[in-house]
């Protein structure tokens, strides 16, 4: 076990892990955000576009999407991102994870805007505010809320799906360095406990915070 | 429509401009993305036709690479999926257990493999495990490496669905079935299970997208499916672009007609009316609240082996 640790960075691949996951969920939110502004819009093109963006996304594997990204995006059509090949790697990872989370964090936040029943709105506007006023001061905060608990389930599907970036990372993240490990050093249940206890680490404490939050700002109905 | 009735008024005559405006303003978009994409292809010469061409007058192109890798990629799902479910069942009832210790195992078991990314699994059983083992032939190995790795994740899956299943239900069911003398396990099996089963149906038609989606993991340990084929396909024929585009293709027919073959269940479900507890079209998310769309996980309906939780 400790030769492994001295032998392998896997320090280093945990922390890949941790800024693809930063980067990409703040890719992923806005991408997600202006999707589900677009398909609760009130203009029908509008909402075929998002509809079509979360469709194709959300039925076509990240596999596919990183491969395509390197193999098809940045050596065929020539859309290089950086010139040294890792950096471009590691770029178009955080941009195919962005895109496909993004469709999730959409729909995550359109099952929050539907969780307000339509009674809300009525109320808002017998009380004669205006659209403004209502969608922030009514309709808004209880979209938030509302999607708080499918918002984390999304960035906690994120940080496992940084593993899929092995496709073109290699061994620089963390599936990658238990692929190299293995393949040297044989199967070794430790080593795939260690791995294993890294993601718990990651996910279990945003779970707990996210399960919280969300119960302790769910609107009582 | 109740999102559009809840969020905005009936547009007037200056909002129906607007509508017009923004109407414009998204073809115009829409047309741009389109046309550089287009622009972007043609100038690095992707879309000659001898690119696409193979597609229809080449049967080779379908009979040695897509169909095969199409093969394999529905034969992992499947055995994946039934193996899943067997998984899901037993581990589902034994969260479910009146024992406690069968009800801590199960539920350690349970969110190890959920929480764990399906991809480290799948890279420790083959390169860990089949790819090195005597008694396994060396051309199952990949696939035994994505069948265990699909089926511990989503058997995990399917756990949570059968409990929070038969958590939705009202707790009279069991509460009937204890009253005319059946054993916890036995009611739990012949009255809480089925009903739960039947109402999950749209959820696992659901997960299905999930398990054929995951398949495409496996060309990471060398599973020769449809990824794969695109990846050799493209190098045979020079055209890893529209090889891959087509892939995509298949992926999202596939699993957009898995999608609305859920809904249709679940439409069906609901007009029939044949269990007790709503109808469950997604699996349960790892963050319990308010807008998850799986599990209905009401407090009061948590009367299991005997047990009532407050």
């Amino acid at each position: 076990m400790g030769e492994i640790l001295s032998e392998y960075d896997v320090l280093g691949a945990f922390w890949v892990t941790i800024q693809l996951s930063v980067l990409s969920a703040i890719g992923s939110l806005l991408i997600g955000t202006v999707m589900a502004v677009l398909r609760v819009s009130p203009v029908a093109v509008l909402r075929l576009i998002g509809t079509s963006y979360v469709n194709i996304v959300r039925n076509t594997p990240l596999t596919l999407l990183m491969a395509f990204s390197v193999l098809g995006l940045s050596f065929i059509l020539g859309l290089q991102l950086s010139d040294q090949a890792t950096t471009n790697s590691y770029w178009w990872a955080v941009i195919m994870l962005s895109i496909y989370h993004g469709a999730f964090v959409c729909e995550a936040l359109r099952s929050g805007v539907n969780t307000i029943p339509p009674g809300q709105a009525e109320a808002a506007r017998a009380m004669g505010l205006t659209f403004g006023q209502s969608l922030s001061q009514v309709l808004l905060p209880q979209a938030f809320r509302g999607a708080i608990a499918p918002l984390g389930s999304t960035l906690i599907a994120l940080i496992k799906n940084t593993t899929v970036a092995a496709v073109i990372l290699g061994t620089a993240e963390a599936a990658g360095q238990l692929a190299e490990i293995t393949e040297n050093e044989g199967a070794s249940l430790p080593t795939f406990f260690l791995f294993a206890l890294g993601f718990v680490i990651l996910t279990l404490p945003l779970g707990i915070l996210f399960t919280n939050l969300s119960q302790r700002l769910s609107v009582k109905r | 429509m109740s999102v559009q009735t809840a969020l905005f008024d009936a547009p007037g005559p200056r909002a129906r401009r607007r509508h017009a405006i923004l109407t414009v303003i998204g073809v115009v978009i829409a047309v741009g993305v389109l046309w550089v994409v287009i622009r972007k292809m043609g100038s690095a010469n992707q879309l000659e036709g001898y690119m696409w061409s193979p597609f229809v007058t080449d049967p080779e192109v379908w009979t040695q690479y897509l169909l095969p890798g199409l093969w394999a990629t529905l034969k992992a799902a499947a055995l994946s999926v039934v193996l899943a479910g067997i998984f899901g069942i037993v581990f589902g009832m034994g969260r479910l257990s009146h024992l406690r210790a069968v009800r801590w195992v199960s539920g350690g078991v349970v969110e190890f493999f959920r929480s764990v990314p399906v991809l480290l699994m799948m890279i420790f059983f083959f390169f860990g495990w089949f790819s090195r083992a005597d008694w396994m032939p060396n051309d199952l190995a990949p696939l035994a490496g994505v069948v265990l790795a699909l089926t511990l994740y989503n058997g995990s899956v399917i756990a949570e669905l059968v409990r929070s299943g038969v958590y939705s239900l009202p707790s009279g069911q069991a509460e009937a079935g204890l009253s005319i003398g059946l054993s916890p396990g036995q009611t739990l099996r012949s009255i809480q299970l089925p009903q739960a089963l039947t109402a999950m149906l749209p959820a696992l038609v659901g997960q299905l997208v999930v398990v054929l989606k995951d398949t495409a993991l496996g060309t990471i340990i060398l599973y020769p499916e449809l990824l794969t084929s695109a990846r050799t396909l493209g190098s045979a024929y020079a055209n890893t672009v529209p090889a891959y585009i087509v892939v995509a293709v298949i992926f999202i027919v596939i699993n957009y007609a898995l999608t609305r073959l859920a809904r249709f269940v679940e439409q069906w479900l609901t007009s029939r009316g044949h269990t007790a507890g709503p109808v469950t079209t997604t699996a349960p998310m790892l963050v319990e609240g308010p807008a998850e769309p799986g599990g209905v996980l009401g407090e009061e309906s948590r009367l299991v082996g005997g047990r009532v939780q407050a």
